[in-house]
């Protein structure tokens, strides 16, 4: 269609012999060959990775719908001895897991993102390419590479040093996690200003208005949602970390709601713990309401709660974004 | 739209302050009152307050059974164990933010040392509280799956673990096994990946009952890398579980349908029982070498010849001090440690966890132990 | 967000404004500085005895971590170096063109609707924590891909990246990196994706005035503007890869060899899956010597991202 618009446009030039320019029918074909080729393996690639993801979803949904119940959702799990069941009927439950979870990763949302935005903007809008810039930028590239185990062992030992030794809270674990969200909230960010168009920054100074309110008000808004899409990639790296935490904010059974005070379980621990734990035993004598299986299943469960968790942030990040986003024509 | 990010953030926090004031009642409530009670009546006034301990996972179930029933007793204490593992609960504990540890191992003379700056007089002592025999599990069609064990002596397991027998039907194996028709299927060691006391116990079982067949030095790590390693008790079992011809070892606790090694004792083949840890116990002399005041610190005598005895068993210690700087902690570790090595708490385990009881022979040493617990 | 609690309402006070946010953009970009080097520095101090303590006791520490094998600093952390960067690298090879196609056709080919769904979904997966991913694939993808990898195994044994026999349970280097790669194929997805999106309008119908097929306009508009993206998304992969735990930790049946037998088990492990499963039972000491294994972690992982970095600043001159 391109070719026929492009031969009637020409019909006023100066006589050239486009007969010469014109591609032979076998590279035309093998271009289309070639066209259909890749759509057929872009096609498949999106196939193939199907297939373990739905895998995943599916076994965490089929095996946590098992126990995934009110009760789970609001029992935490002290008192809960082998597989019997609780005198609520239950049989544990995750509720100070999901408090943990949330306080941790809301307390390393606190420190990461306004300073990641901040690192951002200053990489963007105010270095431009200077060394400094240069060295800054190169560093979060060699951040988002700190295995969480490190991030872990780093904050372990900077909150026995300042803290004394043998401190474990839930700070420690935010600090933890904040220093793995934080590389990946400027990294974003970074990406997501640089698109932002010049013109619009030009029109905005040029109209006298400050730099600071010209990428508070113009520059950030028009990044915004890629911002947020960025931050939630971010917290969902962070969500499901289990590493650092173990050594950080430790295991507890029971609910602790003071994030600088106390050990916090948090959900991927939990779903690590009853991991371990396997089996429950059931003593001869036992009756039939005791679950052997029962750490798995829990396990299974509290794995499903923590992909809703998720699920819930996606949603309130996606309406933040549109609630937010500018309107553009694409 | 800043006024609108401010409604939203406060709207946001108060939902999670909401969320938290719903959480404080997720406790499950006095589930094991009836556990406990019959020692209720020795027990003096009931302990209050936070306790905090940390150590051996292999524990962990029946601290989780302990916890419940000690708190039948003592409604207003709350514990927390953390199965952190026994090399950090030490640290844990040497540093003294914890009240107890719990450990796969008895304390090292450099840590009893360095417990001296903790306690608040004496150093730190250790007492088992916690016997669990090891099983060897495997994975075999035609054997297993119809519930029967396979019998082997000593340098027979220590042999296969060590990549010199390598098929099911050897004539080592076969000769013990002379009912069973076992199939050519290769073997497929299964061992802990991770630092593990279970593994430590596994392996001082061949140092002492097969010396000839086990050249390793003793350690907490697998020594060769025959086979396949698995973190932790469930990953070995559910590596065993995935194919068959494998075999593994593993806390009793564990074993679900899994078959099991009777191993040679004497002249018979004693298949698993926590009744059979008990005996090797029983059977078994205090390390001489563990010096220390209040220390009981078992020498597991695999070579034990002792009727039912099961030689393979780990054997795990609760550490606190014997005198403590606060004094809320001191009341406490005496009346949790009594608890724990108490008949009651040995049943709670026993049900928890499918541990040993502590032999009698035992039982009188560790409550001198804990008896010199300083309160007030 | 935060930034926009800093303005100053009052036009007047614009300056000031403009100064304190500037000075507070510098301090933050100032602190990523700050931030490393205090990791640096805190992982160097906590590793200190390694170099500067006693020997005899390092090496007994080091043979009681390794069953006798090594009592060396170097010979224990090489092979776990090795195991590490095999690990990630396959994981990101598996990983990459999947996910550019992916990617792709979230941008490109799918209908609008279909790929406003698809790109919440793969949101969403790249939120799987690590754990899960673990669970299931130690428990189900290990039994599941055994058939595959001895078909392997029998048919192209004689290449010696899968020289069999395939090891049954399949807990090996192979499996590990097809759990990583499904890790971090999110990530790479996500972040590419929205470059792919943002391509100028305008280049992509130049492409096809040219007369240039689907594939044609994406290898001349839409591969060239996102570059710099995707190398940095595969980055982010690569990091998430190296320093992965609890997958590898739960999967592979480790090995402390030079091997590249990736179907065979008990060949490889990584450092981070190795920090974990000895630093519980660690002692003071132990826990050293791992805290240097994970300096030198760190190391690597900053001289793969500053080569990394290199290469795409000359690619795109």
């Amino acid at each position: 269609m391109a070719e026929a618009t492009k031969k009637k446009n020409l019909d006023g030039a100066p006589v050239i012999d486009f007969d010469k320019f014109r591609p032979t029918r076998s590279s035309e074909n093998s271009r289309k060959r070639k066209d259909l080729f890749m759509t057929g393996l872009i096609g498949l690639a999106f196939v193939i990775a199907c297939i373990p993801l739905v895998s995943v979803l599916w076994t965490t949904i089929v095996n946590g719908l098992k126990r995934l119940n009110l009760n789970f959702l609001s029992y935490n799990m002290t008192g809960v001895v082998g597989g019997n069941p609780t005198p609520s009927g239950g049989y544990g439950g995750v509720v100070h897991a999901i408090i943990g979870t949330l306080e941790i990763t809301g307390g390393a949302m606190v420190i990461s993102i306004p300073i990641g935005i901040m690192c951002a903007v200053y990489l963007v809008e105010y270095a431009h390419g200077g060394k400094l810039a240069m060295t800054i930028s190169l560093l979060v590239d060699v951040m988002s590479g700190i295995p969480s185990i490190v991030a872990g062992l780093f904050a372990f030992s900077m909150f026995t040093i300042v803290f004394g030794p043998g401190t474990i809270n839930g700070i420690e674990g935010s600090v933890a996690l904040s220093l793995l969200m934080l590389p990946t909230v400027v990294k974003s960010c970074e990406e997501m200003l640089k698109i932002v168009p010049n013109d619009l920054r030009e029109a905005s100074l040029a109209l006298g208005v400050t730099k600071q309110r010209t990428i508070t008000k113009i520059v950030l808004r028009t990044a915004l949602p890629g911002i947020v899409s960025g931050c939630i990639l971010a917290i969902a790296r962070v969500i499901g970390e289990t590493a650092p935490l173990l050594m950080t904010a430790g295991y507890i059974s029971s609910t602790n709601v003071n994030l600088f005070s106390g050990q916090m379980t948090t959900l991927p621990v939990f779903v690590y713990q009853e991991y371990s734990k396997l089996n429950a035993n059931c003593p001869v004598h036992a009756t039939s309401a005791c679950v052997p299986t029962i750490p798995m299943e829990r396990a299974w469960a509290a794995a499903l709660v923590l992909i809703i968790i998720v699920l819930v942030l996606n949603l309130i990040g996606r309406l933040v974004a549109k609630v937010f986003a500018v309107k553009t024509e694409r | 739209m800043r006024k609108n990010v401010l409604v939203r953030s406060i709207a946001a926090l108060s939902g999670i302050v909401m969320l938290a004031g719903l959480a404080a009642c997720g406790d499950n409530t006095a589930s094991t009152s009836s556990n406990g009670s019959s020692s209720s009546a020795t027990k003096s006034e009931p302990v209050s307050g936070d306790f905090q301990g940390a150590g051996a996972s292999s524990q962990q179930a029946a601290v989780e059974a302990w916890i419940a029933g000690f708190q039948g007793n003592n409604p207003d204490a709350k514990i927390a164990y953390n199965p952190s593992g026994s090399g950090a609960g030490v640290s844990t504990f040497l540093t003294g933010a914890t009240a107890w540890a719990g450990s796969d191992k008895a304390l090292s003379d450099d840590e009893v040392s360095q417990s001296k700056a903790v306690c608040a007089s004496g150093a730190a002592f250790d007492v088992p509280v916690y016997i669990s025999p090891i099983a060897v599990v495997f994975n075999l069609k035609g054997v297993s799956d119809a519930g029967k064990h396979i019998n082997m002596d000593a340098s027979t397991i220590a042999k296969i673990f060590d990549g010199k027998i390598t098929t099911w039907n050897d004539d080592a194996i076969q000769s013990q096994n002379k009912d069973l028709k076992l199939p050519a299927t290769p073997i497929t060691v299964v061992h802990r990946s991770d630092k593990s006391g279970t593994t430590q116990n596994f392996v001082s079982y061949f140092k002492d009952a097969a010396p000839n067949d086990w050249s390793y030095d003793l350690s907490e790590n697998w020594p060769n890398s025959v086979g396949q390693g698995a973190k932790g008790t469930s990953g070995v079992i559910s590596t065993v579980q995935q194919a068959d011809g494998t075999i593994g070892y593993a806390d009793f606790s564990q074993v679900g349908k899994l078959g099991t090694v009777a191993v040679k004792v004497g002249d018979s083949y004693n298949e698993i029982s926590a009744e059979g840890g008990s005996k090797v116990i029983e059977d078994s002399k205090l390390d001489d070498t563990a010096t220390g005041e209040n220390r009981v610190v078992v020498k597991i005598n695999h070579e034990t010849e002792a009727k039912g005895a099961y030689p393979i068993v780990l054997v795990s210690y609760m550490i606190a001090c014997p005198a403590y700087k606060d004094a809320k902690n001191a009341e406490f570790a005496k009346s949790w440690l009594t608890y724990v090595t108490s008949d009651d708490g040995q049943k709670a385990a026993q049900d928890a966890a499918s541990s040993a009881p502590l032999p009698s022979s035992l039982t009188s040493k560790i409550t001198k132990s804990i008896e010199a617990i300083k309160t007030k | 967000m935060s930034s926009q609690d800093t303005p100053v309402m009052q036009p007047a006070g614009g300056k000031t404004a403009d100064k304190v946010f500037k000075g507070i953009a510098y301090a933050c970009g100032i602190l990523i500085l700050v931030v490393l080097a205090a990791v640096f520095l805190f992982l160097f101090f906590r590793a200190w005895p390694l170099i500067g303590g006693d020997q005899s006791a390092n090496s007994a520490t080091i043979s009681s971590f390794t069953g006798g094998k090594t009592n060396s600093f170097w010979g224990y952390v090489l092979p776990l170096l090795f195991g590490t960067v095999l690990v990630s690298i396959l994981a990101l090879l598996i990983a990459f063109f999947i996910s550019i196609g992916i990617a792709l056709f979230i941008s490109h080919y799918a209908p609008k609707k279909i790929a406003t769904g698809l790109s919440y979904v793969v949101d969403l997966l790249a939120a799987i924590p690590s754990v899960i991913y673990g669970l299931w694939g130690g428990l189900i993808l290990v039994p599941a891909i055994y058939p595959f990898w001895n078909w392997v195994a029998t048919y192209l044994g004689w290449i010696p990246l899968f020289a069999g026999p395939a090891a049954n349970p399949q807990r090996t280097v192979a499996t590990v990196a097809v759990v990583l790669a499904v890790m971090v194929l999110p990530i790479i997805t996500s972040m590419s994706r929205d470059i792919f999106l943002q391509t100028p309008t305008l280049q992509q119908e130049a492409a096809y005035g040219l007369g240039a097929t689907k594939w044609e306009m994406i290898k001349l508009a839409v591969i060239p503007f996102g570059k710099s993206g995707i190398v940095s998304a595969s980055m982010l992969a690569l990091g998430r890869a190296l320093g992965e735990t609890m997958a590898v930790l739960m999967i592979l049946s480790p090995g402390l060899t030079y091997s590249i037998k990736l179907l065979q088990a008990s060949q490889n492990q990584t450092i981070a899956a190795n920090i974990a499963a000895q630093y519980p039972e660690a002692n003071d000491l132990g826990v050293s010597t791992l805290i240097g294994t994970g300096l030198i972690l760190f190391l690597i992982t900053f001289v793969v991202n500053y080569a990394a970095r290199k290469i795409t600043e000359k690619a795109s001159v």
